[in-house]
C-alpha cells in the first residue's frame, strides 16, 4: 500500500502538467496523400505483402499480448499487468464491431505510429508505441494486411483495470511529453546494412527495450539506458542487459551464442526461461537466419558497460555459503556441473550466466522455485527441464544455494535474503 | 426421437467421437522416436511425480502418471496450458511445451509399467468404509450418482482413450480432486460428469469414497481397459449437457 501511495505522489504534478498541455493537441497527425493511400489498399490484398506481414508479425510478438491463453489467435482479451492496473490487449482480427474490421490503413499507422486510437484517443504505452513508432510504413502495411487477411473473430474489449489518476487517459499527455517521440527508424550510414537491419528490428519491431530497459516510477523508458536491463514492472523478472562487451549481461557471447538463444533457445552460455522463454517459442526461433544474425550483429556492438562504483574492493561470500555449496552439491551439480559449467546442448552453466548474476537475484530465485522446460522449438523439440524446487526446499535453503550460485567460481554477485525468496515463491506466473 | 434409447445412445455416439479424435492424435505423435535420454529430458516431472511417473510417498497430493491413458494425460497437460485446469506450478512446467512434445510426454508416461506405494488412508470407520464401497461399486441411485466402475473400468484401472484410473490414487489426491470438481476449479469441456456426479455427493461421501479407493490393493494388471471392453453401459443420467446442468 505504501508504494502505490508514493506512485499516486509522483503522477499528481504529471497529471496537472497534462492538463496544461491539454490544448496543445499534442502530436500532428497527417493523413497521407491519396496517390499514396491508393496504392497502400492495393497492397493491402497482395498475397506477398501479406505473407511478409504474417512474418513481420510473428517476429514482433503481436500474438503474444493479443491473444488469451484460451482464446483464438489475435483476437484479444490477454490482461496485460502493469504497476499502474491490468490493460486488456484488445481484438486485432478483421472483426466489423469487435476488432479492426472497420479500420484503414491510416487508423492502424496512427496506432502503431503515433500511439492514438481511431478516434484520437491516447493509447496506454503498455502497448509498446515506444519501439513501434520506429517501424516503417511499409512494415507496418505489410502487417495490417496480413491483419485484415485473418478470419474475424468476434471478442468484445474489456474495460481496462487501471487506477486513478491512470484511468483518465489525458494523463498520458504528459507521459508521452516525457517519454514518447514519434519517428521511424533512421539508418546510421556509417554502420553496415546488417547492422541497421540489427538495429531497427531490435528497437523497433522487436521491442526489446520494452522489457531490457529500466522504468522509472511513472513507468516511462529510463534515457540513455537501452538495453542495459531492468526489473520487468508487475511481472516479477528482470530482463538482462543486452551488451556482449565487457561489464555487459551478455559479457563473452559471440554473435552465434546469441543466434542460437533466439533460434533454439539455448546457447553455450544460457538458457531462455521466464517471459523470454515466451518470446523464443512465440517469435525469434522463426527469425529468418539473416534477420537472427542481424540482431546478433547489432547486439555486438553495445558498448561495454562500468560495473557500479560501490563494488566493494575484497569479496566475502554470503553467511550461508557453506550450506548454500552442500545444497548446490545434492541437487544441482548432477546437470549444472560441480564447477557451475554445465552441460552442452542440455543445461545452462552457471558461472558468468547473466540469469544468476543480474543485480536483483529473481531470475535465479524464480528458477529454482519453478523450474520448468526450456521452450520447445524447431531446433530443438524436446527440451531439457529442471525440477521445481519449491515443494523440496524452503525459503532459507533457496537463499542458500542462490547465494551460492550468485557468489561461486567467477560469479560476484549480491546477497539475496530468505524473504525475498518468500515474496516470490507465491508471485503469479502469468 | 423421444424413445428412451434415442438420447443415452446419442451421447455415446458424441463421447466416441470425441474420443476417437484423441485416440487418433495420439496414436499419431506417440510413435516418433524418443530419445534415450527422455526420462532425464523430463525431470520437471519426475521431480514431483516420482521416477517413470509412479507417484512419490514424500507428497500424498502429486499424482500417479504411470500408465493413465495417453489421451487423458494429454488432455490434462492442454487444460493446465490453457488455464481450464489450475495448478500454478504445472501451469508453469507445461507452458514452453508444444503440441508435438505434450503428446510424447503424455505417451511416455502413459507407457510406464512400474508397481506403486500404497499410502497411509486416515483411519475411517467400518460404516464410512462401507459407504465407500457402496459408492465406488454401486453408486447411490437415490442421489443419482453413478459408481465409480462405470465410467473408470471395473477394476478402477480406467478406460482407454480418455478416462484415469482411480486404483494407485492417495486418500488427499482423491480427496482434493473431488472437491476441485465441486468447485469447478478443476473442469471439463463437457460433457461436466464427474463435476455433476461431485456436487451430487455428500461431503461425507467425498471422504468415504476417497478413503475406500485409496485402501484398495493394487490389481496385477495396472493397465487401463481397452475401449472395447468395458462393456458397463453409461447410465442415461450420467453424462451431462455441456452447460454442466441435468439436461
Amino acid at each position: 500500500m505504501k508504494r502505490r501511495h508514493a506512485w499516486w505522489l509522483l503522477a499528481l504534478p504529471v497529471l496537472a502538467g497534462g492538463l496544461l498541455w491539454f490544448g496543445s493537441g499534442g502530436d500532428p497527425v497527417k493523413p497521407a496523400p491519396p496517390a499514396q493511400r491508393e496504392a497502400e489498399t492495393a497492397a493491402l490484398h497482395d498475397p506477398a505483402v501479406i505473407a511478409r506481414g504474417e512474418y513481420l508479425a510473428t517476429i514482433g510478438d503481436c500474438a503474444a499480448c493479443h491473444t488469451a491463453r484460451d482464446g483464438k489467435r489475435y483476437a484479444g482479451g490477454r490482461s496485460l499487468a502493469t504497476p499502474f492496473g491490468a490493460v486488456p490487449a484488445p481484438n486485432i482480427t478483421p472483426d466489423a464491431d469487435t476488432g479492426i474490421g472497420q479500420w484503414s490503413f491510416d487508423d492502424f499507422w496512427r496506432a502503431l505510429h503515433h500511439g492514438k486510437g481511431r478516434q484520437g484517443e491516447l493509447l496506454y504505452p503498455v502497448f509498446s508505441y515506444t519501439s513501434f513508432t520506429k517501424v516503417s510504413r511499409d512494415d507496418a502495411l505489410a502487417i495490417f494486411a496480413y491483419l485484415k487477411s485473418l478470419p474475424p473473430v468476434r471478442r468484445p474489449h474489456d474495460k481496462p483495470g487501471l487506477e486513478f489518476p491512470y484511468s483518465l487517459r489525458s494523463s498520458l499527455l504528459a507521459w508521452r511529453k516525457l517519454y514518447f517521440k514519434p519517428g521511424v527508424f533512421q539508418p546510421d550510414p556509417a554502420q553496415s546494412a546488417e547492422w541497421n537491419r540489427g538495429a531497427y528490428l531490435v528497437q523497433g519491431l522487436g521491442h526489446c527495450n520494452e522489457c531490457h530497459t529500466e522504468r522509472d516510477s511513472l513507468g516511462g523508458i529510463v534515457q540513455d539506458r537501452e538495453l542495459t536491463g531492468g526489473r520487468i514492472p508487475a511481472v516479477n523478472w528482470y530482463a538482462p542487459d543486452l551488451s556482449t562487451r565487457p561489464g555487459g549481461g551478455l559479457a563473452g557471447w559471440s554473435a552465434q551464442d546469441i543466434v542460437d538463444l533466439l533460434k533454439t533457445g539455448q546457447s553455450s552460455k544460457g538458457t531462455a526461461f521466464g517471459p523470454m522463454a515466451d518470446v523464443v517459442r512465440l517469435s525469434t526461433q522463426h527469425m529468418t537466419d539473416a534477420d537472427l544474425q542481424s540482431v546478433a550483429v547489432y547486439l555486438q556492438s553495445l558498448p561495454p558497460r562500468t560495473p557500479p562504483a560501490d563494488q566493494p574492493a575484497a569479496f566475502s561470500h554470503a553467511a550461508d555459503h557453506d550450506q548454500g555449496g552442500k545444497l548446490y552439491a545434492q541437487h544441482c551439480a548432477d546437470c549444472h556441473g560441480d564447477r557451475g559449467q554445465g552441460l552442452a546442448d542440455a543445461y545452462p552453466p552457471l558461472d558468468g550466466n547473466t540469469s544468476v548474476t543480474e543485480p536483483t537475484g529473481i531470475n535465479a530465485i524464480r528458477s529454482i522455485l519453478l523450474g520448468g522446460f526450456a521452450p520447445a522449438t524447431a531446433a530443438n523439440p524436446q527440451p531439457h527441464s529442471m525440477p521445481p524446487f519449491a515443494p523440496q526446499l524452503d525459503d532459507e535453503d533457496i537463499a542458500a544455494v542462490t547465494n551460492y550460485i550468485r557468489q561461486s567460481w567467477s560469479n560476484r554477485a549480491g546477497t539475496v535474503k530468505a524473504e525475498d525468496v518468500g515474496v516470490y515463491r507465491h508471485a503469479p506466473i502469468d | 426421437m423421444n424413445s428412451p434409447f434415442f438420447r443415452p445412445m446419442l451421447r455415446a455416439a458424441v463421447m466416441l467421437c470425441a474420443f476417437g479424435v484423441y485416440a487418433v492424435a495420439v496414436a499419431q505423435d506417440t510413435t516418433t522416436s524418443l530419445p534415450d535420454d527422455f526420462e532425464q529430458r523430463v525431470a520437471a516431472c519426475t521431480s514431483c511425480h516420482g521416477a517413470h511417473g509412479a507417484g512419490t510417498p514424500d507428497n500424498a497430493l502429486v499424482p500417479r502418471l504411470a500408465g493413465k491413458p495417453a489421451g487423458y494425460l494429454l488432455q490434462q497437460l492442454e487444460y493446465f496450458q490453457t488455464g481450464q485446469r489450475r495448478h500454478a506450478p504445472m501451469e508453469y512446467v507445461v507452458r514452453q511445451l508444444s503440441p508435438a512434445y505434450l503428446r510424447q510426454i503424455a505417451g511416455y508416461f502413459a507407457q510406464q509399467e512400474v508397481p506403486f506405494d500404497h499410502l497411509p488412508v486416515p483411519a475411517v470407520s467400518t460404516e464410512v468404509m462401507r459407504r465407500g464401497e457402496q459408492l465406488a461399486l454401486r453408486g447411490d441411485s437415490t442421489r443419482g450418482v453413478p459408481s465409480c466402475v462405470s465410467c473408470h473400468g471395473d477394476k478402477l484401472t480406467g478406460v482407454q482413450p480418455m478416462m484415469p484410473g482411480l486404483a494407485g490414487l492417495s486418500y488427499d489426491y482423491l480427496s482434493v480432486q473431488l472437491a476441485s470438481w465441486r468447485t469447478r476449479s478443476r473442469a471439463a469441456d463437457g460433457p461436466y460428469c464427474m463435476g455433476v456426479v461431485a456436487n451430487r455427493m455428500r461431503e461425507s461421501d467425498l471422504q468415504a469414497v476417497a478413503a475406500w479407493l485409496a485402501s484398495q490393493p493394487a490389481p496385477d494388471d495396472m493397465r487401463p481397459v481397452p475401449a472395447s471392453e468395458h462393456t458397463e453401459p453409461l447410465p442415461g443420467w450420467c453424462v451431462m449437457g455441456d452447460s454442466g446442468v441435468t439436461p
